[in-house]
């Protein structure tokens, strides 16, 4: 194993792309238990102070003519609302707040995440999942708490003539569970793949000829994975208005 | 011996410090970021629902207002403003029509007036030509008679001038009768 690795050492191409999302201690060398502090910890941490960054301070002048800051706060909150508000309808308002949440983690997250020699929590299934499973229990049994046994109309499409609904209803149900899976590989995935790809760039970079072709490419793949960092969490949160929705007004 | 250290504390981690796979499979970890997560969430969702989303909220219910009040203001000064040209519209009428009636007033009183002095000076330029007709036809007698008087007497000098006997009734007969004639 060690001679493996040093054999690919000795060659002049070094790929490490998934060296960034090890997980080490921020203190000593030790292992990393439950409550270790580690390198999530401090960039889960950077998350929040963006998140009052963004939204907490800039509002506290609370001005009627709102300054730069004030304006991104309040295009963010109009932005969310708004998608709450067209997706869900009005009775989806209440749950304002856990959207606004999940938006602003995963965005600052993602964006965090694209600072040189940093690492990104929202690269990691254990997060996203989380996230994602977070929303599928909460649609579920909002659902079947609103809702009751009528919940359970979501898998039976009406609409559909009366004999492909039995096989309509497995399909749904396995898409309804495939659900959490999916919402989380997305997201997880796209961050880790543009990460990941701009470290083979890098790579490639120690050659001299191919050097300037990297650095061009890392630098499009960068304002690529801008592109993603927003519209993975825009993605991220729309589907969960989306099935939110769903737990709200089963119907079709 | 780091190596031996180290793949004793992570079995995601080689002896060089490089990932085993991806790190993201690996479950030693999982714990630690699920325990971070969680509270992350909470303290973003606390920050959000106790500071942010409602500063924010009122900040812009608190602009709305504002908006629709002054809106509401800016309707009733133009209401006001439209009422205000209604009334200098009509005052301004009010004020045409009275103008046309004095000078209407103004004319018809002169008219009378120049009425009034055109009867007197017709009447005075009347009485004055018929003074003067009558000036006239006295001085056209007077002329006639000192006509008659001159020739009688210059006829009765020439009559007396030539030798003759100067027959007075003679003489104003002839005249009386050339006068005529």
């Amino acid at each position: 194993m060690a001679s493996d690795t040093t054999a690919a050492e000795g060659s002049s191409l070094v790929f490490h792309p998934m060296d960034q999302f090890i997980v080490k201690p921020l203190f000593g060398d030790g292992a990393v238990g439950m409550f270790t502090i580690t390198n999530v910890t401090l960039w889960l941490a950077l998350a929040i102070v963006a998140v009052i960054a963004l939204l907490v301070l800039p509002t506290s002048k609370r001005a009627i003519v709102p300054g730069r800051g004030q304006s991104i706060a309040e295009l963010t909150y109009g932005f969310i609302y708004k998608m709450v508000e067209d997706v869900c309808g009005k009775d989806g308002i209440k749950f304002f707040p856990y959207i606004m949440t999940l938006f602003m983690f995963i965005v600052s997250a993602n964006f965090l995440g694209l600072l040189p020699m940093s690492f990104t929590t929202t690269s990691h299934f254990a997060v996203t999942a989380v996230l994602a499973l977070a929303v599928f229990l909460t649609v579920t049994i909002l659902g079947f708490v609103i809702n009751g046994a009528g919940f359970l109309g979501l898998f039976w499409v009406s609409s559909a003539p009366l004999a492909l609904r039995p096989i309509l209803a497995v399909i749904e149900l396995i898409s309804y569970f495939v659900r959490p899976v999916s919402h989380s590989i997305r997201l997880a995935g796209n961050v880790m793949a543009g990460h990941a790809v701009i470290k083979v760039f890098a790579g490639f970079a120690a050659i001299t000829v191919i050097s300037p072709v990297s650095v061009l490419a890392i630098t499009a793949m960068y304002g690529l994975e801008i592109l993603v960092a927003f519209i993975q969490a825009y993605v991220f949160t729309i589907l969960t208005c989306v099935y939110l929705k769903d737990a709200l007004h089963p119907s079709h | 011996m780091a190596t031996e250290t180290k793949d004793i504390v992570s079995a995601c981690v080689d002896s060089y410090g490089s990932a085993v796979g991806m790190p993201q499979l690996c479950g030693e970890w999982m714990g630690n970021q699920i325990f971070w997560l969680v509270i992350t969430l909470v303290v973003i969702f606390l920050i959000l629902s106790r500071v942010a989303l409602p500063r924010i909220g009122a900040i812009l219910a608190e602009r709305q207002g504002t908006i629709t009040n002054d809106i509401a203001a800016a309707e009733d000064l133009k209401a006001k403003a439209v009422e205000a040209e209604d009334a200098y519209n009509k005052a301004l009428a009010d004020a045409r029509a009275q103008a046309q009636a004095i000078a209407a007033e103004a004319r018809a009183e002169i008219q009378a007036d120049l009425d009034v002095a055109i009867a007197k000076a017709d009447a005075e330029i009347a009485a004055k030509a018929a003074e003067s007709e009558a000036a006239i036809a006295e001085i056209r007698a007077g002329a006639l008679d000192s006509i008659q008087a001159v020739a009688k007497d210059t006829a009765g000098e020439i009559v007396t001038a030539l030798g003759g006997q100067a027959d007075e009734a003679g003489i104003a007969g002839a005249i009386d009768a050339r006068m005529k004639g």
